[in-house]
C-alpha cells in the first residue's frame, strides 16, 4: 500500500510518508523520497494489538503495539485499503499452529552441523554437575522418563536420594498437575538446596504419606539443618481460597521440620493489569511528573516487581546465611516459582551472572521445568487470559539487580532486552510451545535454530564494560538491601519506552567503555607488534627489514569511536507557547549538529532493534525470509533530516 | 565572643557512633569552636570524624536512663547518632552543638577562622573576574561594553560593581532604567551566542504599577540585543496572573504597547517556601525506612521534587531554544530576579556553552550567575531539609539547579569535564563550608565583610591539581554541540547521589566508577606507549635510511 503515514508518537508534525509492505512473516515500512529510504520492521509474532481508529480527512488510522513495547501508527489513505491489512494483520499476528511461526522460516545460513553445535551450547546436566549433583545425598531420577508422571517435567529430574521412585510418584499424586518436588538449585558449599513443586492437593485436610516423606528427604540432603522452609510464594488470601478446591498448602503440623512461609506475589491476572496500566503511562503524549509517577504507583508494576525480589532474597538468605534448604511453589509452579527461583540462584551464583550462565539459568528454571512460554506470550493465538509478563519480570528483576550492582554482571542491558525481544519473536525454538515434552515431539531442535548460539556468537555486543572476575561484586552472594529508599526500584525507560530513542540518555556509557576496550585491545596488539619490530630493528641494524606496517590504517580507526558519542539531538516540545517565526531560515546552523550523527549502538548485526528500523541495501523483493539480525545499518530514530526540524508545537 | 563559653563538656570518652551501613563505633567525642570532631580509640583502624558545626542542621535529644542519645541531622543530609554515657554531659553537648550551630553572626563562621593547609596556588578571589569574562566577548563583538556604573553599589545593591551592557545605552540612562527595575536590577547581559549572535539579558520585573508606567530607556535598552526587523523573546518565571497582580504592588511586567518587538511567554517555576517544603518533604521520603513501595513512590510524587525540576529544565530548554533555533535574543526574569532568574539563564548556558560544562566553565557560571548576580546564598541556604525553622527566605534554589544539570549530565554522560562528585560537592559547600565563597547574600556585603581579605575561596582549593583529580568525569571528551536534554518524566529520575547518600551501600557504585577510571586511564597509557614507539621505530627507520645511502 503506497502514501502511508508513519505517525511519530511525540511530534504529529513529524509524519513520514512512506509504502507499507506485509510480507509473509514482517509488516513493512519503506519511507519514500528520502535517499536513505528508512525502513520499519516488525515480525507478525511481535504484535500484540492492532486497533483500527475512527476514519479522519487524512486517512484511516491504524495503531499496533507490540510485544517488545514497539508502537506504531500508521494513517492509510483509503478505508478499504486499512481493512484489508487490519483482518491481514489480525490474522497473521495470530496463528494457529507452531508451523507458521518465524522460526520455521528463519534461516541464518548455518549448515546443519553448526544448528547441532548451537543447540548443545546449553547442557543442563553439565550445569548440575557443576553445581556438584548428583552426589552423595542427590541423584538423577529417570521416573520421568516418558513423562508418565508429570508431562511438564523434564524427562531428567534431580530429587534426593533416599526418595524413591514410590515416594516420588506419591507425591507427585498430591500436587497439581503433578508437578513434585524436584532439586533447582543445589549449594556446594553447605549443601543447601532450592527444591520446586507445585501447590499440595492438601484441601482442608488431606494429606499424603509420600509427599510428606519427599519433603523429610529434601531435609535429610541436607545434614546440615534440622528443617526446611516452604515458601509459598502467593498471597495468603489466594492460598486459602486455593483449599476450598482441594488444593491449598502444606500444613505445618502434617510436616515434621518445616517452617511454613508465605510471600505475597500476586498472580498472572494482575500482573497482566499492571503491566497494561503501567504501559498506558508510558503512552501518555505529554504527562507531567505527577501524571507520570502517579500511575506508575497506580500500576503497581514496581510493587510487584519489589515482592518477587524480596521473595528471591528470603530464599538466598536462607540458602547462603542459615544454611536451610527451601522448597518453593505457587500455584501450578510455573510462574511465580520460577521468578523466585531464578532470582534467587542470580544472588546466590556468580556463574548465573555470567552471559553463559544466565543462558542456562533460564534454560533450567523456565524452560526445562515447563514454563508455558507459549501461552504466557501470546505465540500462537490463545486464550488471551493465560497471557502474563512472568518472564518479562524476572528479566526487570535482573536490570534493577544490575543498576545496584554495576559491576556484577558479566553482560550488558542490551542482553536482557534482546532475549525480552526474542522471547515473542519466534525466530528461534527455544521458548516455543509449554514444555519439553511438546518441543520434543515438535523437533524443534532439528527444524529451528537456538537463540542461546545467536548470543554467544555476538557475545562482544552484550559485553557490560565495567566486569571483572575478580571483583567484589563478581563473587559471592549479592546482598541487596530491602527498603525502596535504599535499594532505589527505578522504572525502565530502556525496556518500556524502548523505541522512545529520544527520552533516553545520549551517550551511552556503556558503549563508550566499549569502544575505549576494543581500542585498547587494538593497542595491546599493535604494542606486541612495534615492540616486536623494535627488537628485530635493534638486532639487524644493517639488515634491510623494513616491514611496512599497517600502522597508519590503525591510527585512523582508533580515532574513529570519539565522535560516536556526540550524539546530535533535537529539542523537545518545551512550551505550547511558543510559535514559530517565519523569519527563521530553516537551514541556519543545523549542519553542524547533524554532521555528527551517530548511533548510541556501534553494533551491527544481531540487533533486533533493526527489525524497526533501516537496512539501506537490502532490496523489496528478498524481505520474506531475511533476518532481521542480518542487516548492517544502525538504528537512529533521530537521525538525518530530522533533527534540523526545530520542534514547535503552533499553540 | 568565646566560643569556650558556649562549650561546657569539650570532651566525652566512651561515646558510641552510629551511621547508618556502617558497624557502630566506639570513640571519643570533642568539642571545639567549629567542629564536633569523634575519633575511635582503635589504635589499629583510628577513624574520626569532623563535622562542622555550621553544617549541622538540627538536633534531637533522648534518654534512656543516664544514657543520652543525640542525633545530629545535617545540612549535607547525613544523619548521625552518639551515645554519650552520663546525662550531664549529654545535655552539655547538646546544648553546645545547639549553640554553635545556630551563631548569628557571620564574621564567627570558620571560614574568618580557617587556616589552609595546602599552599595556596591561584587566589580563587580573583581567578573569575568579569573583566576577563568581557576580553573574551570583546574577541567576537563589539556590541557591548563594560559598565561601572554600580561602582559604589548604589545603582543596583545586588549587583557586582561592573557590568556588561549593550553600548549605545550610556550610563545615565542605566540609572534611569534601574529606577524602573525591582530592587534596581537593570537588564544586562546574561549569554552571548557566539554562534548566531543572540544575547541573553536578564534582570528584575519592570515597576509598570497599575497604571502602566514606561521607561524609554529600558525599551532602547533591551531592544539594542535586537536584530534589526527581528523579534525577541520575554521568558517571565511568573505565571500571566501572578505578573498581574504584581502590578498592584508595583511591580508588573513588560506590555506588548511598549515593547512591540518582544514576544512574552510565562513559564511558571515554584519559588521560597513551596521549595523548601517541597526538599523537606523528599528527604522525608527518602528516609523513611518502610518496605511498602507505594508509599515510597506516592511520597516521592507528593513531594512534587521531580515537577520542580521537570518544569525548570523545561523552561531553561525554551529559553536556549528561542536562542539557537530560533534566532531571538531572549531577556529572562520573574519578580526580583535572583531566583527562578538565575537557574533558568545558567541552565540556559550548560545547554547552549560547551565551555560551561568543562570544570573551569562552570567555576565560572557559578561565580558570574550565581555569586556575582546577586543571588542570597546565605539567607537561600541558611537551613536545610531538618530545620524547623521555616524561615521564608529559605529555599533550595541552588540546589535545585545542580540537580537539573545532573540530571542533563546522566543524558550526556561523556559531555561533561567533572563528574557527579563536583556538584555534590558544591551543594555541601553552599550550606556548609570552611571557605568564604558562598558567604553573604551579594558582591556589595561580601565587599563589607572583606571576605576576599579574610577568607580563603572555595576555588583556590578546587583548583589545585590534587583536588581537580578527584572531579574529573573519565569519559569527557569535548563536545561543542548544544545538548538538548529530554524532559520527559520518564528521562528524569531521582538524584541518589544527594538523597540517597548516605542510605545506600556505595560500595557497589564506588567501584563501578573506579573501574571506569581504570579502563580509561589504561587506554591512554597504552595510547602514551605505542606512540613513543612508534615514534621511536620512525625514528630508527630513518637512521637505518640514511645509513643505508651512503
Amino acid at each position: 500500500v503506497e502514501n502511508v503515514r508513519l505517525l511519530d508518537r511525540f511530534s504529529s508534525r513529524r509524519a513520514v510518508v512512506g509504502t507499507l509492505y506485509l510480507t509473509a512473516t514482517h509488516v513493512i515500512f519503506v519511507e519514500n523520497g528520502s535517499e536513505t529510504r528508512k525502513e520499519t520492521w516488525v515480525l507478525h509474532s511481535q504484535i500484540s494489538s492492532i486497533e483500527k481508529q475512527a476514519t479522519t480527512a487524512t486517512g484511516c488510522p491504524l495503531l499496533i503495539r507490540c510485544k517488545n513495547f514497539q508502537v506504531i501508527q500508521l494513517v492509510i489513505p483509503q478505508e478499504r485499503d486499512c481493512h484489508d491489512i487490519y483482518i491481514s494483520l489480525i490474522r497473521l499476528a495470530r496463528p494457529v499452529k507452531y508451523e507458521e511461526l518465524y522460526c520455521f522460516s528463519f534461516n541464518p545460513k548455518l549448515d546443519k552441523e553448526e544448528r547441532e553445535q548451537g543447540w548443545k551450547l546449553v547442557d543442563l546436566n553439565e550445569e548440575y554437575n557443576r553445581m556438584g549433583v548428583p552426589n552423595n545425598y542427590w541423584q538423577i531420577s529417570d521416573v520421568n522418563r516418558d513423562y508418565g508422571v508429570c508431562d511438564s517435567y523434564p524427562t531428567e529430574v534431580y530429587v534426593p536420594k533416599s526418595a524413591t521412585a514410590h515416594i516420588i510418584v506419591g507425591s507427585s499424586k498430591f500436587r497439581s498437575r503433578r508437578r513434585f518436588p524436584a532439586l533447582s538449585y543445589y549449594c556446594k558449599g553447605n549443601n543447601a538446596s532450592i527444591c520446586r513443586s507445585s501447590q499440595p492437593l492438601s484441601g482442608f485436610s488431606a494429606r499424603c504419606l509420600e509427599d510428606e516423606q519427599m519433603l523429610q528427604a529434601i531435609r535429610k540432603a541436607n545434614p546440615g539443618s534440622d528443617f526446611i522452609y516452604v515458601v509459598d510464594t502467593r498471597p495468603k488470601l489466594n492460598a486459602m481460597a486455593n483449599r476450598a478446591a482441594g488444593k491449598g498448602y502444606e500444613n505445618e503440623d502434617n510436616y515434621s521440620n518445616i517452617k511454613f512461609q508465605f510471600i505475597g506475589i500476586e498472580n498472572i491476572h494482575v500482573m497482566r493489569n499492571s503491566l497494561q496500566k503501567m504501559l498506558e503511562v508510558c503512552e501518555l503524549k505529554s504527562p507531567s511528573m505527577s501524571d507520570f509517577l502517579w500511575g506508575l504507583e497506580n500500576s503497581g508494576w514496581l510493587k510487584h516487581i519489589k515482592a518477587i525480589m524480596d521473595a528471591g532474597i528470603f530464599i538466598a538468605k536462607a540458602v547462603a546465611e542459615e544454611g536451610v534448604s527451601v522448597l518453593v511453589h505457587c500455584s501450578d509452579g510455573w510462574d511465580r516459582t520460577a521468578q523466585v527461583c531464578s532470582v534467587a540462584s542470580l544472588l546466590l551464583d556468580p556463574y548465573y551472572r555470567t552471559m553463559k550462565g544466565f543462558m542456562v539459568l533460564i534454560e533450567k528454571d523456565w524452560v526445562s521445568f515447563g514454563h508455558k512460554f507459549n501461552h504466557r506470550y501470546g505465540n500462537l493465538d490463545g486464550d488471551p487470559k493465560e497471557i502474563s509478563p512472568v518472564i518479562d519480570q524476572f528479566i526487570e528483576c535482573v536490570w534493577q539487580l544490575m543498576e545496584q550492582f554495576p559491576c556484577a554482571f558479566e553482560f550488558n542491558e542490551r542482553f536482557l532486552i534482546h532475549i525480552q525481544h526474542h522471547i515473542y519473536s519466534c525466530q528461534f525454538g527455544n521458548f516455543l510451545c509449554n514444555s519439553q515434552k511438546e518441543r520434543r515431539e515438535l523437533k524443534i531442535k532439528e527444524r529451528t535454530y537456538s537463540l542461546w548460539a545467536h548470543l554467544w556468537k555476538n557475545r562482544a555486543d552484550y559485553l557490560n564494560p565495567l566486569y571483572r572476575s575478580d571483583q567484589s561484586q563478581t563473587q559471592g552472594t549479592l546482598h541487596p538491601q530491602i527498603a525502596p529508599c535504599n535499594f532505589l526500584y527505578k522504572f525502565w525507560s530502556g525496556m518500556y519506552n524502548r523505541f522512545e530513542k529520544g527520552l533516553h540518555p545520549r551517550q551511552s556509557v556503556t558503549d563508550y567503555l566499549m569502544a575505549v576496550k576494543e581500542e585498547t585491545q587494538q593497542l595491546e596488539e599493535e604494542l606486541e607488534v612495534l615492540q616486536e619490530r623494535l627488537a628485530n630493528l635493534q638486532k639487524s641494524q644493517s639488515g634491510d627489514n623494513k616491514v611496512k606496517s599497517k600502522q597508519q590504517d590503525r591510527s585512523n580507526q582508533i580515532g574513529l569511536y570519539t565522535s560516536s558519542n556526540s550524539l546530535a539531538n533535537t529539542p523537545q516540545e518545551y512550551s505550547n507557547d511558543l510559535k514559530s517565526f517565519p523569519s527563521r531560515s530553516p537551514s541556519q546552523g543545523d549542519e553542524e549538529d547533524s554532521a555528527l550523527i551517530l548511533t548510541q549502538d556501534n553494533l551491527k548485526s544481531s540487533d533486533p532493534d533493526l527489525s524497526a528500523n533501516s537496512d539501506q541495501e537490502s532490496g523489496v523483493e528478498d524481505l520474506s525470509c531475511r533476518s532481521p539480525s542480518g542487516g548492517g545499518c544502525l538504528p537512529s530514530e533521530d537521525s538525518g533530516k530530522d533533527s534540523d526540524e526545530a520542534v514547535f508545537l503552533a499553540g | 565572643m568565646e566560643f569556650a563559653e558556649l562549650i561546657k563538656t569539650p570532651r566525652a570518652d566512651n561515646v558510641m557512633l552510629h551511621r547508618p551501613f556502617h558497624p557502630a563505633v566506639e570513640g571519643t567525642l570533642c568539642l571545639t569552636g567549629h567542629h564536633l570532631i569523634f575519633s575511635s580509640r582503635r589504635q589499629d583502624n583510628a577513624e574520626e570524624l569532623w563535622l562542622l558545626h555550621s553544617n549541622i542542621d538540627s538536633i534531637e535529644k533522648r534518654f534512656v536512663g543516664s544514657l543520652g542519645t543525640i542525633i545530629i541531622k545535617c545540612k549535607d543530609l547525613r544523619i548521625i547518632q552518639l551515645d554519650i554515657p552520663g546525662m550531664e554531659e549529654c545535655l552539655n553537648i547538646a546544648s553546645s552543638i545547639e549553640a554553635l550551630s545556630t551563631l548569628d553572626s557571620v564574621t564567627l563562621m570558620y571560614p574568618f577562622f580557617y587556616r589552609p593547609m595546602f599552599e595556596v596556588l591561584e587566589d580563587g578571589w580573583s581567578s573569575f573576574l568579569l573583566e576577563q569574562e568581557f576580553e573574551l566577548l570583546s574577541s567576537v563583538t563589539n556590541e557591548w561594553r563594560l559598565s561601572c556604573v554600580n561602582k559604589e553599589f548604589s545603582v543596583c545593591p545586588s549587583y557586582p560593581p561592573v557590568v556588561i551592557v549593550p553600548k549605545c545605552v550610556d550610563d545615565e540612562a542605566l540609572r534611569k532604567v534601574a529606577l524602573f527595575r525591582h530592587g534596581g536590577r537593570f537588564p544586562v547581559l546574561s549569554y552571548y551566542h557566539k554562534k548566531n549572535g543572540m544575547a541573553m539579558m536578564r534582570s528584575s520585573q519592570p515597576l509598570t504599577g497599575t497604571n502602566g508606567r514606561r521607561c524609554k530607556e529600558d525599551e532602547k535598552l533591551i531592544n539594542a540585543t535586537l536584530r534589526s526587523g527581528r523579534r525577541g523573546f520575554v521568558i517571565d518565571t511568573r505565571p500571566l496572573n501572578v505578573a498581574q497582580q504584581a502590578r498592584a504592588k508595583g511591580g508588573g511586567f513588560e506590555q506588548e504597547v511598549h515593547y512591540p518587538q518582544w514576544r512574552r511567554i510565562h513559564k511558571y517555576i515554584e519559588r521560597f517556601n513551596i521549595l523548601q517544603e517541597s526538599f523537606i518533604k523528599l528527604v522525608e521520603a527518602c528516609n523513611d525506612q518502610s518496605h511498602n513501595m507505594d508509599r515510597w513512590l506516592s511520597k516521592l510524587e507528593a513531594s512534587n521534587w521531580l515537577t520542580h525540576i521537570k518544569e525548570l529544565l523545561t523552561a531553561a530548554c525554551l529559553a536556549a531554544q528561542c536562542i539557537d533555533r530560533e534566532g531571538a535574543s531572549v531577556l529572562v526574569h520573574g519578580s526580583e530576579g535572583t531566583d527562578s532568574t538565575l537557574q533558568v539563564t545558567s541552565l540556559a548556558q550548560i545547554i547552549l556553552d560547551p565551555r560551561c560544562r568543562t570544570i573551569r566553565g562552570f567555576e565560572a557560571l557559578v561565580v558570574r550567575e550565581w555569586l556575582q548576580a546577586g543571588h542570597p546564598f546565605q539567607q537561600r541556604c541558611a537551613q536545610s531539609a531538618y530545620s524547623n525553622s521555616k524561615q521564608k527566605w529559605e529555599a533550595p534554589v541552588f540546589l535545585l539547579f545542580l540537580e537539573c544539570v545532573w540530571q542533563i549530565h546522566r543524558q550526556f554522560p561523556c559531555s561533561f569535564e567533572f563528574n557527579e562528585q563536583f556538584l555534590i560537592m558544591l551543594f555541601e559547600h553552599a550550606y556548609a563550608s570552611q571557605f568564604g565563597t558562598f558567604l553573604g547574600n551579594n558582591e556589595n556585603e561580601r565587599a563589607k565583610l572583606k571576605l576576599p581579605q579574610k577568607t580563603m575561596s572555595l576555588w583556590s582549593w578546587v583548583n589545585r591539581p590534587e583536588e581537580l583529580s578527584r572531579f574529573q568525569n573519565p569519559l569527557y571528551e569535548a563536545n561543542s554541540l548544544v545538548i538538548w536534554p529530554s524532559v520527559a518524566p520518564q528521562s528524569l529520575q531521582l538524584w541518589e547521589g544527594v538523597f540517597l547518600r548516605w542510605n545506600r551501600p556505595s560500595r557497589f557504585l564506588e567501584e563501578a566508577e573506579e573501574e571506569r577510571i581504570n579502563i580509561i586511564k589504561y587506554n591512554k597509557e597504552l595510547q602514551a606507549k605505542v606512540n613513543a614507539l612508534r615514534r621511536q621505530l620512525a625514528e630508527m627507520e630513518a637512521d637505518e635510511e640514511t645509513q643505508e645511502e651512503p
